[in-house]
């Protein structure tokens, strides 16, 4: 029996069977999205320059050259996407800054996603007063526009890239909390619930071992499709100076780095810009892949 | 008199191991009269009457070596031809109202804008509507027009939906499960319903069902179909005298109210039926 | 004693009265069952009985004891209910083996491995349904894996909601046959709701007919069988079972 027939055979024979069979039926569904694959061909590249950085950059990405004969050179061989005005190689800065940017998505995917989901489960699966109470707060957060709150954070705490991601992470949580609370009002009525709760199960088991995994993929799902607009609003903080502090070679801070040069010299601004484009498309690939594959309603 | 003449309809659906045939090779003739079809969930009794309508889901095909409404051939019929027949000459009767009356708007201006396919005039279409929703025992018709589909019961909004595709006096009508998500009392009042216009009207109804005891007591003939084949056709009054083992044990596993043999005998399937 | 008895049940929610003074007492071993269209609060009695709809009048005993609400966690263990429709009564994502045993695990059984698998074997599922998840099931066998989860704590009474409502009559057949060996082999009590006299017929020795909430009339099976019944609504509902009739009015 190949691996294939062992993974896909309609008769498990134990847990881990079972549970890899389901995990490569989700992977071959997905397998056949050809944006999806090019979206997570993106983020995987991602995640691959953040761990190898300091392996494949050609020069330090902090310290510049000759500062009187290497500034602003255009792209050439020697320095692929050119230089900036400090003679930094923009290539190395852009690499390094791909662990900035990876950064900033997965803290706020594990702060903001779980916040979410916990705050919207509870509050739909209770319902009265705890939805209220809940619901009311998570208005309260909603209200506030992202960067603006983003702004008065980081000018209580002090610029600095940690305090824009829990900037970030605080505003993003709203939206997860609202669609896992539609997800759980019309789970919370589903007779496999009435069925769990006659088995005498009390809440906490049942919003985390029922319900939660129920919400799991459609929160999954948009939160994928909001790492594009996480990682623009991080680059934007750093496009302000609020974010990530210089040298730091964060994207959003080396566009505006490069603004002052913008008409004569355009790869300053444009490379780093490039790289936000591709890797927040990538999300939307991906984010939309896994929509296909995730959520049934989607499904045509 | 012919109406609909079926050859080897076959519906097949692309799947993960190959193509898969749910309807098989299915012919008959229907004339002015009730054709029964029969069989469980998955037996391609529905993709069957789909299929005649030419409503297969796009991911299917339909393919047939003959498929005749009134001399019209079915099988290459452009969108204008199929737009002048759906509806005006052939219709259908979905299982579940709610599904197929639009949510958003009255039952009074669905109902008018089906009439109106016949007579433009607008007055004369919603005396129309009036009347076929009386036609369909409906004691407030104008109360009903004035409704939301949610605001009726599901009996009421399966005879508004009866009425709806019966204002266009189709030659043809294809209920499929019209009456299954109904009470007992309320199907048997929608049936009468149908039977009266067949019998007043000249219609032509295929009534697709899981029910055999229903079906047997309501239809002139009944088609019996498993695993995507007919794989009898008989006279409904001679249900009790079906040949096939399928037919029979199907008749069998029902209970009985004046009671009946304990346990109930299961229907044991048989490769060889689906062939 | 009856083991099961309700007296003057009343459930509202909000301003729908859905159950207005029903009555009724089950002895142990009996299988009963409640007769009525949609909305005539059959199916809210029996969700009020195992606390899922709230009792707004009127008492529930079980051996003598009203049930107090919320249920005390050893009614569980002595009352369960199958549901009508077992596509939607199973979790999506758990396997047949993880429904099985999460009751077990609430309750604190030990040998939860040989108790899974004597489960599946009572229903007629083998040892092969074990790790499959709902999609991998047909419908008839997904009511099979609701009728064990719902034994599998061992209780004495079943109730059961329309449970073959939603299946194919071949497979109706084996769930009802499967739900009567089952209850002659460990003398369970049932509770069989449903809209099919045919049915309640078939597994009932009683059985009352409900409308608008309230009990039209209590039957024996024999005058069921004799359609001997009192009342016009409960005629209307035997003639109606017996399919078209043309002659008819």
């Amino acid at each position: 029996m190949s691996t294939r027939e062992w993974l896909l055979t309609e008769q498990p024979a134990s847990r881990r069977q079972a549970r890899l069979g389901q995990s490569y039926r989700t992977w071959l569904a997905f397998r056949r999205n050809r944006l999806a694959m090019i979206g997570l061909g993106i983020v995987l590249a991602l995640v691959a320059v953040a761990l190898l950085a300091p392996f494949i950059s050609p020069y330090n990405p902090i310290v510049g050259g000759d500062l009187r004969t290497e500034r602003l050179l255009s792209p050439s061989w020697q320095h692929l996407l050119g230089t900036d005005d400090q003679a930094r190689d923009i290539l190395s800065r852009i690499l390094h800054g791909s662990r900035i940017t990876l950064l900033v998505v997965a803290l706020v995917a594990v702060i903001a996603t779980p916040i979410g989901l916990l705050v919207g489960t509870t509050a739909g699966y209770y319902g009265g007063w705890v939805d209220t109470v809940l619901m009311r707060l998570t208005d309260i957060f909603l209200a506030f526009p992202r960067l603006i709150l983003a702004l008065a954070f980081v000018a209580a705490l002090g610029p600095g890239i940690e305090n824009a991601i829990i900037a970030i992470a605080i505003t993003s949580w709203p939206p997860y909390a609202r669609l896992a609370r539609a997800e759980t009002l019309t789970i919370r009525n589903a007779d496999h619930i009435d069925a769990i709760r006659l088995q005498g199960a009390h809440s906490a088991r049942i919003i985390w071992g029922h319900v939660v995994p129920l919400c799991l993929s459609s929160v999954i799902v948009r939160v994928t499709l909001d790492m594009a607009g996480i990682i623009l609003t991080a680059a934007g903080l750093g496009f302000l100076g609020l974010g990530a502090q210089p040298p730091q070679p964060e994207w959003g801070a080396m566009i505006a780095g490069g603004r002052r040069f913008i008409l004569d010299h355009w790869w300053v601004a444009t490379m780093p810009g490039l790289a936000i484009f591709v890797v927040s498309l990538g999300f939307n690939f991906l984010g939309d892949g896994l929509r296909d594959v995730l959520d049934p309603k989607a499904q045509k | 008199m012919t109406l609909l003449n079926v050859e080897n309809l076959s519906v097949t659906f692309p799947s993960r191991h190959g193509p898969q045939r749910v309807v098989r090779d299915v012919s008959f003739r229907l004339g002015r009269e009730r054709l029964g079809i029969v069989g469980e969930s998955g037996s391609g009794k529905s993709q069957t009457g789909r299929a005649i309508l030419g409503l297969t889901p796009t991911s299917g095909t339909a393919t047939a070596d003959r498929l005749e409404f009134d001399g019209i051939d079915l099988r290459n019929a452009s969108h204008a031809q199929w737009r002048k027949l759906r509806g005006a000459r052939m219709s259908m009767v979905m299982q579940d109202p709610k599904f197929s009356l639009n949510p958003v708007m009255t039952i009074d201006r669905q109902l008018v804008e089906a009439a109106r396919r016949i007579t433009p005039n607008r007055a004369e279409a919603r005396d129309k509507s009036l009347a076929m929703l009386e036609a369909v025992q409906i004691r407030d018709p104008a109360r009903v027009m004035a409704a939301y589909p949610h605001e009726l019961s599901g009996g009421m909004g399966q005879r508004a939906m009866i009425a709806m595709m019966l204002i266009t006096e189709p030659d043809l009508l294809i209920a499929d499960e019209p009456t299954s998500a109904l009470d007992v009392t309320v199907q048997i009042e929608v049936l009468r319903i149908l039977d009266d216009l067949v019998t007043s009207r000249g219609m032509g109804l295929i009534f697709i069902s899981h029910d055999l005891r229903l079906v047997s007591s309501f239809c002139d003939r009944v088609l019996v179909m498993y695993a995507g084949r007919v794989v009898e056709e008989l006279r409904a009054a001679e249900l009790s005298q079906a040949k096939h083992p399928y037919t029979r044990g199907l008749m069998g596993c029902l209970p009985r109210i004046d009671g009946g043999t304990r346990p109930l005998p299961t229907l044991q399937r048989d490769e060889a039926w689906a062939r | 004693m009856p083991l099961i008895d309700i007296t003057d049940l009343h459930v509202r929610f909000g301003p729908v009265h859905a159950v207005r003074g029903v009555s009724l007492s089950v002895t142990e071993g009996e299988a009963f069952g409640i007769v009525g269209e949609s909305g005539s609060g059959k199916s809210t009695v029996l969700r009020a009985i195992c606390g899922l709809a709230p009792t707004s009048a009127g008492s529930i005993r079980i051996d003598g004891q009203t049930l107090t609400a919320p249920r005390r966690p050893a009614f569980y263990r002595r009352a369960q209910m199958v549901f009508q429709d077992p596509y939607a009564s199973l979790h999506p994502r758990h396997t047949v083996d993880k429904v099985l045993s999460e009751p077990l695990a609430i309750h604190g059984f030990s040998d939860r491995e040989a108790r899974v698998e004597r489960a599946l074997n009572d229903v007629g599922l083998g040892h092969g349904f074990r790790f499959r998840f709902p999609h991998q099931l047909s419908g008839g066998q997904r009511q099979r894996v609701a009728v064990a989860r719902a034994l599998i704590l061992e209780p004495e009474i079943l109730l059961l909601d329309e449970p073959t409502s939603a299946l194919d009559a071949s497979i109706q057949a084996e769930v009802l046959n499967l739900l009567d060996r089952l209850r002659s082999e460990r003398g369970l009590t049932y509770i069989l709701v449903s809209h099919d006299l045919a049915v309640v017929s078939h597994m009932c020795e009683r059985l009352m007919v409900m409308q608008h909430g309230q009990a039209v009339e209590e039957l024996a099976r024999a005058d069921l069988q004799a359609h001997r019944a009192s009342q016009d609504y409960t005629r209307n509902l035997l003639a109606a079972s017996e399919g078209f009739s043309r002659a008819a009015p």
